[in-house]
C-alpha cells in the first residue's frame, strides 16, 4: 500500500503526542477548511482515482444481483449442509465494520472524550454505508427479495401470514432495522448546522437553496441549540444499548442453533468485541489516505490515530480472549461433537483459515503495544487491513467449519464460495467505497460545530489569530 | 412602535462578551430575546434563562408507547394471529419477545427524539426575518448575536436601539425588517 507510506518530511501533526486540534485554529479557520473541502470546484486527483476504481467494481454488483436475480441463489455456493456461506459471512462482516461508528459518535461522546469529534461524522456514514452492503446479504439470500416482506415484516398481508417471534432471525429484521434508522437519524441530526453553515457559505446560488432546504431553517439560534444539545445526548444514550445489542442479536442468529461451535454463551460479547474491533480497523483503513488527500492532518492527528490503535489492541485482546475460550470450552465440555469441532477447527480441511485468523487477529494486533510502530501510519495502515481481513476469516471459520462436519458424518460435506459469490462480495466493497467517496464530496466529513467546540475559548473571537 | 420590524439585531465578535450582555438584556426586563451562536454555548443558553428542554419528556413517552407497541405485537400476533403450537409451549412465550421489544422502544424513543428536537425548534422553517442582516450569515462561522423582537412588551424603538449600542462588545446594532 504504497500510498499510505509515511511522506518524505512528516507533518508537525504526525508526529505522536499531537493534540486533537492543530493549534492557531479560530472558530473562521476550521469552518473555512472543512466547509471548503465540499465547496470547492475542485477535487483532489486521489478521489477521481479512487471513485473510478470503486465505481468499477460497484459494476461487479450489478452484474451480480442481474446474474443472481435471472438464475436464482443456486449461483451461490451454500448448498446443504453448509446453508449459510459468504452471504452469512459477509452479512456479519460488514455489520460489525458499522459497529464502530456508533461506537465513536454515542458511546465516545457520553465519555466526553473530545478526540471523538473529527472522526464521527465519516465513521457514522460509514455505519450508514456498511449497514447498506450487509442488508444487500439476506434481502438478495431471500431469493426473490419482493416476495421476502411475508415473513420479514409483521403487516396484515393477503397471505395471512406472521412472522415467528420467536425466530432469532426476526429478530435480527427488528435489530438491523432499529440500527439502520437510529444511525441515519443520529447522523443527519449531526448534520443540520453543517447544513446550515454550507447554506451561509455557498455562492452558489442552487446550492444556497439545495443546502437551505436540507438545513430545513435552522438559525443557530440558542433556543435551537438548547433543544438540539438534549436531543443529541439522548439520541447517543439510546446508541449506546443499540451497539451493544445490535451484534448480540447477530450472534444469536447462531448461539440458539444446536450447531457444535455456535451453541455458546461467550458469543455475544465476544461478537461485539469482534464488530468494534473490525470497525476501527476501518475506520483507520479510511481515515489515513482521507486525511492525506484532503490536507486534514490539521484535524485528524497522530492523537486520534493513536487512540484507535489502541482502541484496536484492546478489543483485539478481547477476541483473543474469546478465541481462547471457545477452544478451553470445547475441550472443558467433554462433549464429543465440541471437541471434534475445535480440533477439525485447527487440523481439518480448513486448518488454513483457523490459524490465518489466529495470525491476523491474535498475533498482529500485538505489534501496536509498540508505540513506535502504532505511531507509524503506514504500518497502522497495513495493520488496519490485516485485521479486517482477519475479521472476515473469523466469520467464514466460524460458519462454515461447523456447519461442514456436524453430528452424523452422513451429512458432511464441503465448501467453497464460487465466482458469484466473491464478484457479489467485491461487488459490496465497491458499493461501500462509492458511497464513501461520494460522501466525502457533497457533505461535510468532519463534523463542524463540534469541531468549533475544540477552538480554545481565547480563539473563539474573530481577530484573535 | 414600529410593527414593520421584527426586531433589532446586536453583533459581537467574542464568544464571552456575549454572555455578559445577554444577562444585561435579561436583567433589563427583556423577554422576546433570541441569541445566536456558532455552536452550542451554554453559558449563553444559561443567561438567557432558558426554560429546561422538553425533549427529554418526548423521548420518555415515545420510549414507552414503543415498548407497549412492540411487545403488544409480539403478544397479539403470537397468541391469537397466528399461534404456533411449538412441542406445547406457551404461546405467550415472553422472553422471546423482549428482544423485539428492546428494539422498538429504542427506534420509537429515538424517531420522538429527532422529531420532537424540530418541533419544538419550529423546523422546518422556510422563513425567518433573521435571514435580512447581511452579517447574520456569520452566525453559522465566527459571529454571536442578540435579538430583541419588537413584540417585546419594553420594546421601543430607539430606547432599545440605544440600550444594545450600550452593551460591552457590541460590534454593529442592525434593525431587522419583517
Amino acid at each position: 500500500m504504497s500510498s499510505a507510506a509515511p511522506p518524505a518530511e512528516r507533518h508537525p501533526m504526525d508526529q505522536p503526542g499531537a493534540p486533537v486540534v492543530a493549534p492557531g485554529h479560530t472558530l473562521e479557520s476550521v469552518t473555512a477548511k472543512i466547509s471548503g473541502v465540499v465547496l470547492t470546484k475542485y477535487a483532489p486527483k486521489q478521489w477521481f482515482l479512487g471513485l473510478a476504481v470503486a465505481f468499477l467494481l460497484l459494476q461487479l454488483m450489478a452484474l451480480a444481483v442481474v446474474n443472481l436475480l435471472f438464475r436464482g441463489i443456486g449461483v451461490w455456493g451454500p448448498n446443504v449442509p453448509i446453508g449459510w456461506g459468504f452471504d452469512i459471512i459477509n452479512f456479519v462482516w460488514w455489520i460489525g465494520i458499522g459497529h464502530a461508528g456508533t461506537l465513536i459518535s454515542a458511546i465516545l461522546l457520553l465519555l466526553r472524550q473530545d478526540w471523538r469529534t473529527s472522526i464521527n461524522r465519516f465513521a457514522e456514514a460509514m455505519t450508514l454505508f456498511a449497514v447498506a452492503c450487509a442488508a444487500f446479504y439476506p434481502i438478495f439470500h431471500t431469493g426473490r427479495p419482493w416476495v421476502a416482506f411475508y415473513w420479514l415484516m409483521p403487516y396484515p398481508n393477503s397471505m395471512g401470514l406472521w412472522p415467528n417471534f420467536r425466530s432469532p432471525l426476526i429478530w435480527d429484521v427488528f435489530a438491523v432495522s432499529t440500527y439502520a434508522t437510529v444511525s441515519a437519524l443520529f447522523w443527519f441530526v449531526g448534520l443540520i448546522p453543517d447544513l446550515a453553515t454550507l447554506r451561509d457559505r455557498t455562492q452558489h446560488p442552487i446550492l444556497q437553496r439545495v443546502f437551505g432546504l436540507a438545513a430545513m431553517g435552522w438559525r443557530n439560534s440558542v433556543r435551537h441549540w438548547h433543544n438540539y444539545e438534549s436531543a443529541y445526548l439522548l439520541l447517543a444514550g439510546l446508541s449506546t444499548p443499540l451497539v451493544v445489542s445490535v451484534h448480540t442479536v447477530v450472534s444469536f442468529d447462531f448461539s440458539t442453533g444446536l450447531i457444535p461451535g455456535w451453541h455458546a454463551t461467550i458469543f455475544p460479547p465476544y461478537f461485539v468485541a469482534g464488530a468494534i474491533y473490525a470497525g476501527f480497523a476501518m475506520v483507520l483503513t479510511l481515515a489515513i489516505p482521507l486525511r492525506r488527500w484532503y490536507h486534514l492532518e490539521d484535524f485528524i492527528t497522530m492523537r486520534h490515530l493513536e487512540n484507535m490503535a489502541k482502541v484496536m489492541l484492546a478489543t483485539g485482546l478481547v477476541v483473543g480472549y474469546g478465541y481462547l475460550m471457545e477452544a478451553f470450552f470445547a475441550w472443558y465440555s467433554g462433549n464429543t461433537y465440541e471437541r471434534f469441532m475445535m480440533y477439525n477447527r485447527m487440523f481439518g480441511p480448513y486448518w488454513q483459515m483457523y490459524w490465518a485468523l489466529i495470525l491476523c487477529n491474535v498475533v498482529t494486533p500485538n505489534l501496536l503495544w509498540s508505540k513506535r510502530l502504532r505511531t507509524n501510519i503506514g504500518v497502522l495502515f497495513v495493520i488496519s487491513n490485516v485485521v479486517s481481513v482477519g475479521m472476515w476469516l473469523e466469520r467464514y471459520v466460524i460458519i462454515v467449519t461447523s456447519l461442514h462436519r456436524d453430528f452424523l458424518p452422513s451429512s458432511w460435506g464441503f465448501y467453497s464460495g464460487t465466482i458469484f459469490d466473491w464478484s457479489a462480495f467485491i461487488g459490496t466493497i465497491g458499493l461501500f467505497l462509492t458511497l464513501i467517496f461520494v460522501f466525502v464530496r457533497l457533505l461535510p466529513a468532519i463534523s463542524i460545530f463540534e469541531m468549533r467546540t475544540l477552538v480554545p475559548p481565547q480563539a473563539r473571537k474573530e481577530n484573535a489569530a | 412602535m414600529s410593527s414593520d420590524m421584527h426586531g433589532l439585531m446586536a453583533e459581537f465578535a467574542d464568544a464571552r462578551e456575549v454572555v455578559v450582555a445577554a444577562e444585561r438584556v435579561h436583567h433589563h426586563g427583556y423577554t422576546k430575546v433570541d441569541a445566536y451562536a456558532p455552536y452550542p454555548h451554554e453559558e449563553l443558553a444559561h443567561a438567557l434563562h432558558l426554560p429546561k428542554s422538553h425533549v427529554s419528556k418526548l423521548v420518555l413517552l415515545g420510549g414507552l408507547i414503543g415498548m407497549a407497541a412492540g411487545y403488544g405485537l409480539c403478544y397479539v400476533t403470537s397468541v391469537f394471529v397466528y399461534p404456533l403450537n411449538i412441542g406445547g409451549r406457551p404461546l405467550h412465550s415472553w422472553p422471546a419477545f423482549i428482544v423485539p421489544t428492546y428494539e422498538t422502544t429504542i427506534l420509537f424513543a429515538a424517531l420522538s427524539a429527532v422529531v420532537g428536537m424540530l418541533m419544538l425548534n419550529g423546523l422546518p422553517q422556510p422563513y425567518h426575518p433573521a435571514f435580512h442582516v447581511p452579517e447574520f450569515v456569520r452566525a453559522s462561522t465566527d459571529r454571536f448575536f442578540i435579538c430583541i423582537e419588537s413584540e417585546d412588551p419594553h420594546f421601543d424603538a430607539h430606547e432599545t436601539r440605544r440600550f444594545l449600542e450600550g452593551l460591552p462588545g457590541v460590534a454593529k446594532v442592525t434593525e431587522v425588517p419583517r
